[in-house]
């Protein structure tokens, strides 16, 4: 497996600016001759399908939902980062880069990372263009808030809905070029397998959500932006319908998956109130700007009335760990700390299966500093999304929350141009693992998708168009194509001919529980090898035993989630493999063996590097392969912030 | 309020929409029982679903995706009303503990000659694509934009402008208006485009090619019931509508005096 990373030469602060001076171009006039397929329309697939359509190019985009501007990059609640230094506090792309890199705690790509920060500022100038209402000043300019991580204000916001305005901006740049003919808009679909040709990816195969229909789709190039693969956990803030079935059907035609294990578990979600509960929510980040964690000092004060626990009875415990970062700590960190409360026996709310999992994030401070007004304007919609699901008021009463699954910072490896290890094919936004390294800080994400979407895919994916020339489309009809459609067919068939008595829906929910329990917040070494066992023990049991009813002729819900379900059981196993071998603590990976009391303790000797897996054919173990992180500039050091 | 724990449950009787495409439909009676007042309207009806695969029968298909009221997606009529009887909630955020044990609960699909429906409980909401296609932007090329804080916005244009954006596409509004029209939805985005200074520039032709497309897309005139104001689960409110009247009206006056002037030279 070819692992350069293709980083450009020169120093840091100019390498993309070099790169790009040397990426080869398409002539305009050529442009409408090539076919580009985007799969996902979020923030990384709908910038990119709207910049290349608007490029010239013919795109082709795929989303699953009825409509590209429901994708799950809606749901980003509290902000994007850019490095504008508007508030004069020190703010520099250097400086985002620092943080970034040691927010992901020295495991990812410095030259990615570098990149990114200094695309931050144009990403804003792009969605402030498009009409994307962030927050102002009264004197008309951009507002900002801190998130976690950072000790400057560098994030831009639009109230609690900040993924659903950027997403909204993408959707018109995007429906404007559907308009003009440029992008054709295939919602509703679902990729279901990638195709190559002479080793490039040259297409894909779809099922129509509506119709059933199975349809291969040649092109020039593929982008996957398909988003991340949290729902493996069965429970998270993902929407209901993400999924790792794109990268784990591109992976299993030879796309090399990075760093599977690396899985960020955030800090504030509603806890979880019962058993056929189906989803958790997140609670965002940018309310510990405004609210106090903590839990009762002693386990005997936790079923007491929040307000009947006086001050020198509760316990702050970010602010008493991490006196600098205090609150703003990163997610890792204030995740871990929060699950070792309630391990203590000090978590809060109603017991479920016996045990109080939850901390409170208490807002009367702030709401007798600025009065209660302030705080409605700045998260009325969190407190009054908390009263639907809670029924409890948190303008009263302190908020109950606990982590949860949110995001993953692992996915296809992509070099510095977003290419995959299949040549042609490229992947932005979530479903890569190039900028994060092990821990995502907040507001990240957002400038991930459309940095990559915007202003990176456009220009990369251009460089092997251009190289590899206009005779390079097959057909849709070749043989790759009809032997991709019969594979996919056949899968179909097979779990639709079981007719056994599960419901697809139940092994995710075991799955679910196996990978939360062992390869969650705390890993070790005998609960990974357990749960590779368990999940090889519940994937033969599904393709033995699984139901689904209402066939597959038009809309089939229950076939569509069994799909899904199918690849979680396949992609579960490696994310614990991955773990098991990663024998170090890092960011959202942390291994009980490997630590200094409570704190992850890296292994730079050993494990700075990528570990990218390579698939090997079903029934055999993928082959890890490694990346070695060479950083020029940044020195490792204990990540600390305390 | 009884207290509200998982313990608490309903038994209910569910009337559903069953339909298949290109035949009338008609509503299917379940029961299910043990439903916890914490769970949300969807994760009853998964419920439901669970237990129609359990008895090999098919489950009941309808949309939703994001479950935290922010994609738009989730679309059931209930007991009448589009999203249900709370208001500014979608489907996916009412919850169980606004029913009553043993209650009656009928849920269908958002009734409109613009929304074909596909399938039992989801329809076909395109048209509200076609109609930001036609208009719904502000055109500005990846790479082109100014640098972000040269214009700046006064705070209270901008919130409006927000108040406006947080439409969440859902059609709720369309759902609950007799004549099916599309007017809030338009209007909302219509409002939030023409009142920045970055949309002044297609102010015009945006108003006119909106409601030109959404006309097209079959959605009936307003008439002034308010009732798409009532459902709108982001609290929506009619001023939008009213600000549409005035801009494609302007748009009109304009588009008048400006075809009375001269001619444009060409450009080279
Ligand atoms: C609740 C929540 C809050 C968040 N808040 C923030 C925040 O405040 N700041 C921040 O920076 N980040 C935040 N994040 C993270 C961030 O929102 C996501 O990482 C990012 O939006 C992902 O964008 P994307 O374009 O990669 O994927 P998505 O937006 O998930 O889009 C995926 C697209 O791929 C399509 N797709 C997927 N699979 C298939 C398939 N098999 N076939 C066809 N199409 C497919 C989907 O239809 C969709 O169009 C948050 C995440 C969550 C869940």
């Amino acid at each position: 497996m070819n692992l350069d990373a293709k980083i450009p030469a020169g120093p840091l602060a100019d390498k993309w600016a070099n790169h790009k001076a040397k990426l080869r171009l398409v002539n305009p006039a050529n442009r409408c001759k090539y076919h580009v397929i985007v799969v996902g329309s979020g923030l990384a697939g709908g910038a990119a399908a709207a910049t290349l359509g608007e490029l010239g190019y013919q795109v082709s985009c795929f989303c699953y939902q009825d409509s590209p501007r429901r994708a799950h990059s809606i749901a980003a609640q509290g902000g994007i980062n850019a490095a504008k230094n508007y508030q004069n506090d020190g703010d520099s792309a250097r400086r985002l880069f620092l943080d970034t890199i040691k927010g992901g705690d020295y495991r990812a790509r410095e030259a990615n990372v570098y990149r990114l920060a200094q695309l931050s500022t144009s990403i804003v100038d792009q969605c402030v263009a498009q009409g994307v209402p962030f927050a102002r000043e009264y004197g008309g300019l951009l507002a900002n808030r801190s998130f976690g991580g950072a000790q400057v204000s560098r994030t831009f916001y639009a109230r609690g809905q900040t993924g659903q305005q950027l997403l909204l901006g993408a959707y018109s740049a995007l429906s404007r070029q559907i308009g003009l003919g440029s992008v054709r808009m295939h919602p509703r679909h679902e990729m279901l397998d990638v195709v190559l040709v002479g080793g490039h990816a040259k297409g894909i195969i779809t099922r129509d959500l509506v119709t059933g229909e199975v349809k291969a789709h040649s092109a020039d190039a593929v982008v996957l932006c398909t988003g991340g693969y949290g729902n493996v956990f069965y429970l998270s803030t993902n929407a209901q319908g993400c999924n790792v079935t794109a990268t784990w059907r591109a992976h299993r035609r030879g796309a090399g998956f990075a760093n599977p294990c690396y899985t960020q578990i955030h800090p504030t979600c509603i806890p979880v109130h019962g058993e056929d509960q189906a989803k958790l929510t997140l609670m965002s980040e940018s309310l510990r700007n405004d609210g106090r964690v903590w839990v009762p000092k002693v386990a005997a004060d936790c079923g007491r009335p929040p307000a009947d626990i006086p001050e020198e009875r509760r316990d702050y415990f970010l602010e008493r760990k991490y006196p600098s970062y205090g609150n703003l700590a990163p997610r890792d960190i204030a995740s871990r700390a929060a699950k070792e409360a309630c391990d203590e026996g000090r978590g809060v709310g109603p017991a479920v299966d016996g045990k109080r999992l939850g901390v409170y994030l208490d807002f009367s401070a702030s709401i007798a500093r600025l009065g209660e007004g302030v705080i409605r304007e700045r998260y009325g919609n969190l407190f009054d999304m908390y009263e639907n699901i809670t029924g409890e008021n948190a303008y009263r009463q302190p908020m109950r929350i606990f982590p949860a699954v949110h995001y993953t910072m692992g996915g296809l490896w992509v070099d510095y141009n977003l290419q995959s290890t299949i040549p042609g094919l490229f992947v932005g936004g979530e479903a890569n693992f190039s900028d994060h390294g092990a821990n995502r800080l907040g507001a990240s994400a957002l400038m991930q998708g459309l940095a990559d979407g915007y202003f990176v895919l456009p220009t990369t994916v251009a460089d092997y168009l251009a190289g590899v020339g206009l005779a390079g489309r097959p057909s849709s009809d070749g043989p790759e194509f009809r032997a991709a459609l019969k594979d996919v067919n056949d899968r179909v068939a097979r779990v639709l001919s079981i007719n056994g008595n599960r419901t697809a829906r139940s092994y995710h929910k075991e799955l679910g529980r196996i990978v939360w329990d062992r390869c969650g917040m705390a890993r070790d070494r005998a609960g990974l090898e357990r749960a590779i066992a368990d999940i090889r023990g519940l994937r033969e049991d599904f393709w033995r035993n699984v139901r689904v009813t209402g066939g597959a002729d038009g809309l089939a819900p229950e076939l569509e989630r069994a799909g899904r379900v199918a690849d979680f059981l396949e992609f579960g196993e490696l994310m614990c493999r991955d773990a098991l071998e990663r024998e170090e603590s890092c960011g959202g990976h942390f291994r009980t063996e490997h630590q200094d009391a409570g704190e992850a303790r890296r292994d730079d000797g050993r494990f700075a590097h990528v570990a990218v897996w390579e698939w090997q054919g079903a029934g055999a173990a993928q082959r890890r392969h490694e990346e070695p992180l060479r950083y020029e500039e940044v020195q490792f050091s204990t990540r600390s912030y305390k | 309020m009884a207290a509200d724990t998982p313990d608490r449950t309903l038994r209910l009787k569910l009337r559903v929409w069953r339909q298949r495409a290109g035949s009338p439909g008609a509503f299917e009676e379940h029961e299910l029982a043990a439903v916890p007042v914490t769970a949300s309207f969807l994760e009853m009806m998964d419920m439901l679903n669970e237990q129609l695969v359990r008895q090999g029968r098919e489950a009941f298909a309808f949309d939703h995706d994001c479950r935290e009221g922010i994609c738009g997606m989730c679309s059931m009529t209930i007991n009448g009303m589009p999203h249900g009887p709370i208001p500014g909630v979608t489907t996916c955020q009412l919850h169980m503990r606004n029913f009553r044990d043993g209650e009656t609960i009928t849920v269908e699909p958002w009734r409109a000659r613009a929304f074909p429906v596909l399938k039992d409980l989801v329809v076909d909401r395109s048209g509200f694509d076609r109609v930001i296609q036609a208009g719904g932007f502000i055109t500005v090329r990846t790479g082109s934009a100014p640098e972000a804080n040269n214009t700046p916005v006064p705070k209270t244009v901008s919130d409006e402008a927000m108040d406006a954006a947080e439409c969440i596409g859902c059609g709720a509004c369309v759902a609950s208006c007799k004549n099916g029209s599309a007017m809030l939805f338009v209007g909302a985005k219509v409002t939030h485009l023409s009142i920045l200074p970055q949309g002044q520039p297609e102010r015009e032709r945006r108003a006119l090619a909106m409601v030109k497309a959404m006309d097209e897309a079959g959605f009936g005139n307003c008439t002034n019931y308010g009732e798409c104001q009532a459902h709108c689960p982001k609290s929506i409110t009619l001023d939008v509508i009213a600000r549409l009247n005035r801009e494609y009206v302007r748009a009109r006056v304009k588009e008048f005096f400006s075809t009375t002037g001269k001619p444009r030279k060409g450009g080279d």
